[in-house]
């Protein structure tokens, strides 16, 4: 509704238009897509220790056999929440964060497409994860697990799985607005010469999840609302005694939840191909297939899902296909896996903090990956299903792979964003403590799982002989939790010392994002680049001697067109707003409304409403 | 290269990459998403078709004559809602007013007619929580109808902008915005027409 604005007025509506953009309460207005990043940074990672509080709270309750720190109906609400936040208020937002901070710059584009919808989209996504989280003071949190299965979570007498699906509709609308957004950027807002394949495979992995969202998350809204229909209104769509099935849950949450894997890990792709030609000093070996890997994962993710329902009785042939489908898409993975081997095999290798956990992070995948592949095989899954070999699975891939990439990108990003480079000692120390954490907590969970230890389980009996494997990532849990209060004293240091870079471009890197200065102007670009190769930025720095066939550095000048403090006085750009965030707090009120009054839900209606048509009535750029 | 310089999206859209507004993709995105939504849906509705254990049925509660009436009413409103583009490309404001509200009439005809089907229905018998067929049937066209709502929504807000001069003297960009989502609206309850009220439902344990 953007373009409803023409006719540009001064003051209208309830609230008087915000102008700051600095100081505390600018954050609750901007627009711009680097504070916008930045929030989805801050908030992710609150989500993150709250989500590794719990997970700490599981180890010690498994710590010995029959455990009674929490009892089953704690245990259910803790592993349950530790799950969703894990993944919908850590990984996906961390994700958005890097996506809405450096797409627009690797593109050389000034904003995102939506700046006012991007907003919405962070409250939307605060507001879900504070939804979610007051269950606990409302008559218990969702204790179903972040599946939820029918007839179990329809049933339940306890409000959690209500909360359970609003709070998961209200991050579905934040996702799914983030996603046209940043596709529309991707595909709209490139620089002269920045064609789909100059484009840095980072904001190719973007492009890919933001489709992947905006068709996968519809199916989990459908099933999510018949789940809420279900137990609110009576309505009987997994009820087996009128008929329904509950296997049909299962089929529309997987259709989304494996898509969902592809989400929550090609950013963390995307991160590892900008960091090891960076720290290889080489461009990446085959950019073409490591970016069509990722397009073909893409498609195929919608094509394999039943494999999480091998056990559920599907039949022979279903079960074939599936399995079939998922060896397959383990190709793409390891053509991505062979292409980061290339990169750095010859490479000029700088071992500084973010290249070692590019590395851990690709090891840790293969190491998940090839678990991964055991689950293709369905006899061998038959086995497996429900067990703590799929808990340590999909651990390796999304913590291996996901976690150990989000650290490596904050290290390496770091100093762009913040204009501080974080200490590289104290983050390697991190590094190898996360990394000898990380194994000691899942690598013994292959064994437990093996030796036929199920999940969510609250509690074992010593007979079992499964006690010295559960101490053992115990204790490596806590190791992990060493090591993320080690980051977050690594960042306190950091920001107490001046702020500064010896030089703008740190890392010696190739892209647009690093052409700018650190922090980048509002503006981002004092003049939009011309692009003319991938890795435009390497390029501009470096050129080949003819005779030697060495890279020497090129003339002085080319390299970088700094932004200037003070300078950008003729860029316009969208001004603050209130509206985005009036309108995403209509969500959690109407969220309320359904669990308690038809009077709240109105209210929230309206408040919506008020949101939207502030929103569209007001001009986007504000007077000056 | 002041991209970002314009007051109006409008003034900087043909500097875009693809030539195209930011608005038009991402409407276009958008109704992809919404097709998997209604997509979803649909095939919740037919996955249990004929599954119903307890009556009423459809058979014994679709009224066809009635619903193809208001369905002709629904895809009418698509012709005035092509007649009002037409007219605000023209910049003939006075008249793209009158086929918006017409457009907006008709739209409320069908909704106010989804409403008297709903209570005919419950009088007959057949509530949300009653069997398989109330539940996926009412979850359905009950979306489409909030959909549909939405759409006079925007429409009535569009009229109101225009005579308010908050439009700007080219209106058809908006108008065409909104046109998009009201015909995907209509084309959907094609599908739904046809897939709930005219593909025969066969009851359970017969023919």
């Amino acid at each position: 509704m953007a373009t409803l604005d023409v006719a540009a007025g001064r003051e209208r509506g309830i609230l008087r238009r915000p102008m700051a953009t600095e100081g505390f309460w600018s954050w609750f207005t901007t627009v711009d897509h680097k504070k916008i990043g930045i929030l989805y940074g801050l908030a992710a990672f609150v989500f993150f220790i709250v989500g590794g509080l719990e997970a700490l709270l599981i180890r010690a309750q498994l710590v010995g056999p029959d455990g009674t720190l929490l009892n089953a109906d704690q245990y259910n609400q803790i592993f349950t929440m530790h799950g969703i936040t894990m993944i919908f208020l850590f990984v996906m937002p961390m994700s958005a964060a890097f996506f809405n901070y450096m797409i627009p710059l690797m593109i050389g584009a000034r904003d995102v497409a939506f700046p006012r919808l991007n907003a919405y989209s962070y409250w939307a996504f605060a507001a879900g994860g504070l939804f979610l989280y007051s269950s606990f003071f409302l008559g218990g949190a969702p204790n179903g697990g972040w599946f939820g299965y029918a007839p179990n979570s329809t049933t339940d007498p306890t409000p959690g799985m209500t909360f359970y699906a609003l709070g998961l509709i209200i991050t579905g609308i934040s996702s799914a607005a983030g996603a046209v957004n940043l596709a529309i950027t991707v595909i709209n807002m490139r620089a002269p010469g920045m064609s789909l394949f100059r484009m840095p495979v980072f904001v190719w992995m973007g492009l890919v999840v933001q489709f992947l969202l905006v068709f996968a998350l519809p199916i989990i809204t459908v099933a999510l609302f018949e789940l809420l229909f279900d137990r609110r209104w009576g309505t009987r769509f997994f009820d087996p005694t009128a008929g329904g099935e509950p296997l049909l849950w299962q089929h529309m949450f997987w259709l989304f939840g494996h898509p969902e894997v592809y989400i929550l890990i090609l950013p963390a792709f995307g991160i590892v191909s900008e960091i090891l030609p960076v720290f290889s000093r080489k461009p990446l070996f085959g950019y073409q297939f490591v970016v069509f890997s990722g397009i073909a994962i893409g498609f195929i993710g919608f094509g394999v899902w039943a494999h999480h329902m091998f056990a559920a009785g599907l039949g022979p042939v279903a079960n074939t296909a599936f399995g079939v489908t998922t060896a397959i898409i383990g190709v793409p993975t390891g053509i991505k896996i062979f292409n980061w081997m290339g990169t750095m095999y010859g490479g000029d290798i700088r071992f500084h903090t973010p290249m070692m956990y590019a590395i851990g992070a690709v090891a840790m995948f293969v190491i998940g990956g090839l678990s991964g592949v055991t689950h293709a095989i369905v006899p061998s899954d038959y086995q497996q299903t429900d067990t703590y070999y799929i808990v340590a699975h999909f651990h390796y891939v999304i913590f291996g792979g996901g976690v150990f990439a989000i650290f490596g990108g904050l290290y390496y990003w770091w100093p762009k964003v913040f204009a501080r480079k974080l200490g590289e000692g104290i983050g390697k120390l991190q590094f190898w403590i996360l990394f000898v954490g990380f194994n000691l907590t899942f690598g013994p969970m292959h064994i437990l799982g093996l030796y036929g230890m199920i999940r969510r389980t609250y509690t074992y009996p010593a007979s079992l002989g499964l006690t010295f494997w559960n101490q053992v990532a115990t204790v490596g849990a806590f190791l992990i939790a060493l090591s993320v209060l080690v980051f977050l004293v690594n960042v306190v240091r950091t920001h107490t010392k001046p702020k500064g870079l010896a030089h703008e471009d740190p890392w010696d890197a190739r892209t647009l994002e690093w052409t700018t200065s650190c922090p980048p102007p509002h503006y981002n670009f004092e003049e939009i680049p011309t692009v003319h190769a991938l890795d435009e930025f390497w390029h501009r720095k470096y050129v080949e001697d003819e005779r030697s066939r060495r890279l020497v550095p090129a003339q002085a000048g080319a390299a970088g067109d700094h932004g200037h403090e003070g300078g950008g006085h003729s860029i316009h750009l969208p001004g603050p707003s209130f509206w985005p965030l009036v309108a995403a707090a209509g969500l959690p009120i109407m969220a309320y409304g359904v669990i308690y009054s038809w009077w709240l839900l109105a209210a929230g209606v309206l408040v919506a409403l008020t949101g939207f048509y502030g929103w569209a009535l007001e001009p986007s750029v504000a007077e000056e | 290269m002041d991209v970002a310089a314009a007051t109006a999206q409008q003034h900087d859209e043909h500097q875009t990459t693809t030539g195209l507004p930011h608005t038009k993709l991402g409407m276009w995105v958008f109704l992809s998403s919404e097709c998997l939504l209604f997509g979803a849906l649909i095939s919740t509705y037919v996955l249990y078709r004929g599954r119903s254990t307890v009556g009423p049925f459809p058979d014994e509660v679709f009224d066809i004559p009635y619903t193809s009436v208001s369905s002709f009413v629904l895809l009418a409103s698509s012709l005035t809602m092509v007649l009002a583009l037409a007219a605000a490309q023209k910049r003939d404001m006075q008249r793209m007013r009158l086929w918006l509200l017409a457009t907006a009439l008709l739209g409320m005809t069908f909704v106010g007619g989804q409403v008297y089907e709903f209570t005919v229905f419950h009088e007959e018998g057949l509530d949300i929580t009653t069997n398989l067929f109330g539940t996926t049937f009412y979850t359905l066209t009950g979306f489409h109808g909030v959909h549909v709502t939405v759409g006079i929504l925007m429409l009535l807000s569009l009229v109101g902008m225009s005579m308010a001069q908050r439009l700007p003297a080219d209106a058809s960009f908006p108008v065409e915005m909104v046109g998009l989502y009201w015909h995907f609206v209509d084309i959907v309850w094609i599908v739904i027409f046809t897939v709930v009220y005219l593909v025969p439902t066969p009851r359970p344990g017969g023919p």
